[in-house]
């Protein structure tokens, strides 16, 4: 006899009379060539999703998770429990910024193309999530963006001029021209310095709404990171610290359709909603169409009252897409069918919010037509000004030698003997 | 002015371990600057599986000393956020061997921070972490991966060897307003070691370096100690080693000059070439494993440096390419038996 304990111990028939096993490797449903149709992607009304309590237990609000919060129906009427009723002004504002987002997005493209800079991202389509989400936060809360979300700096107010100098990398870069363009930082806005390695700002932000606790402040902190990078660990270890210390924090999740070239298969988007992560980690979880401005403002001001009553942290999923390729570097005609963001079922964020205001008789096509042209005339000018101090390549950098300032508080003798020895060869070169 | 009866001097300086000292560097940062927090895994109501936390949440509260999820990525993520919310954190990270879950958040976020925000936004922030073997800890409890942060630009790396020098370091790492990787040779922690293994093990009493003031003091980032002059040769070193060189050279009776590096970056450039200049040789001692260790930079420096000084090619006793053995350890250990060998061969060359 055997000591085994196992399936097939003492039956000879290890491996056998069983079917193979297949490895599922996901699929998007449409490619280069293909129609897209959105048919049968069930759309929930406007106005259907019922809001809990901010102080909800986030076991009585598990069906938010699978569910879409919108408030803009197909009339451009705002209804429902979630209808933040914002007044004219700050709609009207939202929708600026928007715009100036938009245009200051397209101008940037360009100036990419025209080799004035090494990369550019666009956020078209996208624009509800960062200005929605702004709008509904107190201008002193501490935002841990991804890389597109420049409509939180722009709905910051913060100087157009100042995020091109960035993408100039030129002399009135502040960052110095050390980072890639779009990397933007920008404490005055509370607006945390953007990483390239995905999703880091996650625990980031979780630390930092701890020590906001810890310290009895009354400021929260918002992040923001793709669907595919919820896979990375940092997303997980976030939303562990989010939830055990329940942190003042609340958890973004853009959730575009596309990283690159996967699409949201790759971050198991196929067994589950990204919102749904919260429910493992008995957070609450609440999905939101992405496109809607209001609701993405509801939303945010939902999980910013719940973070400010001390009742925990929010996982937030923006259910939209992106329009535009990943970035200057990116062909989507490559990989995904052509005109699927003209069929997208949930529209375009900025046409909505617009159709809203004029629904409500506080806006019309003459005045949009003309702010769309005041702000691309803006963004112009102010390309024309940061140009004066510089584009990448064409030689107002900021001095060769602050290449080694800022590694430390101080210059230690190694980065100091290097400076010196980068200087003297090229003196020697007559350089 | 000190309340205290009977002589101040005397009451201010008490025998300590090294888990004492760095006890003490905690309370007397803690107790001087509110923005100083403690976090990592264990050491908060237990203090510390090795107790180095021991007593500070009693004293400082869960607001300021807490223990966290088991996710390193996420000590060190978390530490980034608070320190540009403006606290001081010293994350603890249990064993060095657990640090690489973390590599992502030291490397491009806590190191690169004030660089690529030009200064807007810090992470402050020291990183200790018990490391090295000679305690039976197998591969997952013995590494010694500083070579892996003194390659990475924007982290200072720190490894004291006594009592003395693990309280003044760690309150200037503290201190200091760039991160700071701390690593603490657990085999010294509670006596110095001579690398006799099959010896009884040695309590930190009655050693020097053990008298250890109870307040606040510093002992400066980026200096270089000599832990015993010498004239014949060179010997660079740092954390365990040191104890293990300093006992191989009295049983040798050579009258080497033993560095105790203290950091590796910034390094103390200037004392290694005053050494190398005078005795002409230069042996290098780690316990990391060889090939592109701390050591090999060593090297390159005091040849760079002081090549027409050296009488001898420089010599490298080092840990093996090999994942850290568990029966094998002392066959591994750079012990009195390599590092002998070394010697003579520099002394005679």
């Amino acid at each position: 006899m055997s000591d085994r304990i196992d399936s097939d111990a003492g039956t000879g028939q290890l491996g056998r009379n069983l079917p193979p096993l297949r490895l599922h490797v996901p699929e998007p449903k449409f490619r280069p060539g293909d129609t897209a149709d959105f048919s049968d992607f069930a759309i929930p009304p406007a106005g259907a999703q019922a809001r809990p309590d901010e102080v909800a237990q986030p076991a009585q609000m598990r069906d938010l998770a699978y569910g879409l919060v919108r408030v803009l129906d197909e009339n451009g009427a705002a209804v429902g429990p979630w209808d933040p009723k914002l007044p004219a002004e700050t709609l009207l504002k939202m929708l600026r910024a928007m715009a100036l987002t938009r245009a200051f997005d397209g101008r940037m493209f360009r100036a990419q193309r025209q080799g004035k800079t090494s990369f550019y991202m666009k956020s078209t389509g996208e624009e509800a999530v960062s200005i929605g989400a702004a709008a509904a936060l107190a201008s002193d809360d501490m935002c841990f963006p991804s890389y597109r979300q420049q409509g939180i700096l722009i709905a910051r107010g913060w100087p157009i001029i100042d995020m091109m100098n960035q993408i100039y990398s030129n002399k009135g870069d502040r960052l110095k021209g050390r980072q890639l363009p779009i990397m933007y930082s920008a404490r005055a806005a509370g607006f945390f310095s953007i990483s390239g390695n995905l999703t880091t700002q996650y625990p980031q932000a979780v630390g930092w709404a701890m020590a906001s606790a810890a310290r009895g402040d009354t400021r929260i902190a918002a992040t923001w990171c793709g669907e595919g990078s919820t896979a990375e660990g940092d997303f997980h270890s976030a939303c562990t610290f989010a939830s055990v210390y329940r942190a003042p924090v609340i958890m973004n999740v853009v959730n575009n359709q596309w990283a690159i070239s996967s699409f949201s298969g790759f971050a198991g988007a196929e067994a589950t909603t990204f919102a749904a992560r919260a429910i493992g980690y008995g957070i609450a979880g609440l999905r939101v169409d992405g496109n809607d401005a209001l609701a993405v403002y509801a939303a945010t001001r939902w999980a910013a009252d719940r973070a400010r009553a001390n009742a925990g942290p929010t996982l937030i999923e923006h259910f939209t897409y992106r329009v535009e390729g990943h970035s200057t570097s990116d062909d989507p005609s490559a990989y995904r069918s052509a005109d699927e963001a003209s069929h997208w079922p949930l529209g375009d964020p900025i046409a909505r919010l617009k159709k809203h205001c004029i629904a409500l008789g506080i806006w019309d096509e003459e005045r949009h037509a003309a702010m769309d042209k005041e702000l691309a005339e803006m963004v112009r000018d102010a390309a024309r000004e940061a140009e004066k101090n510089g584009i990448l390549g064409h030689g107002l950098h900021h001095p060769m030698e602050s290449m080694f300032e800022d590694v430390f508080e101080e210059m230690p003798w190694h980065l100091r003997e290097q400076q010196q020895a980068m200087l003297d060869e090229w003196k020697a070169a007559g350089l | 002015m000190s309340e205290a009866i009977g002589s101040e001097a005397v009451s201010d300086i008490q025998q300590m371990n090294m888990i004492q000292a760095i006890n003490s560097a905690l309370d007397v940062m803690m107790e001087r600057d509110p923005d100083v927090v403690v976090m990592g895994e264990d050491v908060g109501y237990f203090g510390g599986v090795f107790r180095a936390t021991a007593g500070l949440q009693q004293k400082y509260g869960k607001n300021r000393v807490f223990d966290t999820p088991i996710t390193e990525c996420g000590i060190i993520g978390v530490a980034v956020g608070m320190g540009a919310y403006g606290l001081r954190p010293v994350p603890e990270i249990q064993f060095a061997d657990y640090i690489y879950p973390a590599l992502d958040q030291l490397v491009s976020e806590a190191a690169r921070l004030r660089y690529r925000s030009a200064g807007e936004f810090v992470a402050p922030m020291t990183v200790r972490s018990p490391f090295g073997g000679g305690i039976f800890g197998g591969q997952t409890h013995s590494q010694s991966p500083e070579g892996i942060f003194t390659h990475v630009s924007g982290v200072k790396t720190v490894i004291p060897s006594t009592p003395y020098d693990a309280k003044g370091l760690l309150i200037a790492a503290i201190e200091d307003n760039d991160p700071v990787i701390f690593f603490e040779p657990k085999r010294i922690y509670n006596g110095p070691f001579d690398g006799h293994y099959d010896t009884p093990a040695k309590s930190w009493a009655g050693h020097e370096q053990a008298q250890v003031p109870t307040g606040y003091y510093r002992v400066a980032l980026g200096e270089a100690r000599v832990a015993r002059p010498g004239e014949a040769m060179t010997v660079l070193c740092y954390g365990t080693m040191v104890h293990v060189v300093e006992n191989t050279v009295a049983e040798m009776g050579v009258d080497a000059e033993i560095l105790d590096l203290r950091t590796l970056v910034p390094l103390d450039i200037d004392a290694i070439e005053r050494s190398v200049k005078k005795t002409g040789r230069c042996l290098i001692v780690h316990e990391a494993t060889r090939t592109s260790g701390f050591g090999a930079e060593l090297s390159a420096l005091v040849q760079e440096r002081c090549f027409y000084h050296l009488e001898a090619p420089i010599g490298r006793v080092t840990g093996f390419d090999t994942p850290y053995p568990h029966s094998l350890e002392w066959a591994y250990f750079p012990g009195p038996v390599r590092i002998r060998e070394a010697i003579n061969k520099i002394v005679k060359d």
